[in-house]
């Protein structure tokens, strides 16, 4: 990705105002598509009949459900590093 | 910052432009897994006998679906976010 923004001027060197721009558009994207993700993770474990207006209950569902999922990933992200620490994976 | 340079020899994209298209190339991106996620998650919720045609009441829960979507949307990004900064506090 490193042609970008050289902007055809001194062969292949990057801008870094577009390399700033990209990490920044890239890291905003990450964000966007993990809450598409958890968005229909959650509304699977959360939403019964859609109705007029989102009740409290679902409302603390979606939150819960949003961190648990965290606590989750970084549960299985600490056991899967100990257990490379410890040579239990192969 | 260096807004406004002119694109240098000529032959290149201006940089704002590019950006704008960068932009909104993710912008569409974006619409359209939305759609498509309202498309699947209502579809299931509302049209559980696909009849002959979308009858009112399946076009009333459509609509519903869609805004409790959007809703749901908003809190999982709110939520997401406070989490995020509040890891980040804790580095």
């Amino acid at each position: 990705m490193d042609s970008f923004g050289s902007g055809g001027g001194a062969g292949g060197q990057i801008d870094p105002h577009m390399q700033h721009f990209i990490e920044a558009e890239t890291q905003k994207q990450r964000f966007q598509q993990l809450v598409h993700g958890l968005t229909d993770t959650c509304w699977e474990k959360c939403m019964d009949r859609p109705s007029t207006k989102l009740d409290g209950r679902t409302e603390t569902c979606f939150v819960n459900c949003v961190e648990r999922f965290i606590d989750t990933s970084n549960f299985v992200l600490n056991r899967l590093q100990s257990k490379a620490g410890t040579g239990e994976l192969h | 910052m260096d807004f406004g340079s002119p694109p240098a020899g000529g032959s290149g994209v201006n940089r704002d432009e590019l950006m704008d298209q960068v932009k909104s190339q993710i912008a569409i991106a974006n619409a359209q897994e939305l759609l498509q996620k309202m498309s699947d998650k209502c579809f299931k919720k509302c049209v559980t006998k696909p009849g002959t045609s979308l009858d009112n009441s399946e076009q009333k829960c459509i609509a519903m679906c869609m805004d409790r979507y959007m809703d749901a949307w908003n809190i999982v990004s709110r939520t997401y976010s406070t989490r995020l900064q509040r890891e980040r506090g804790k580095l």
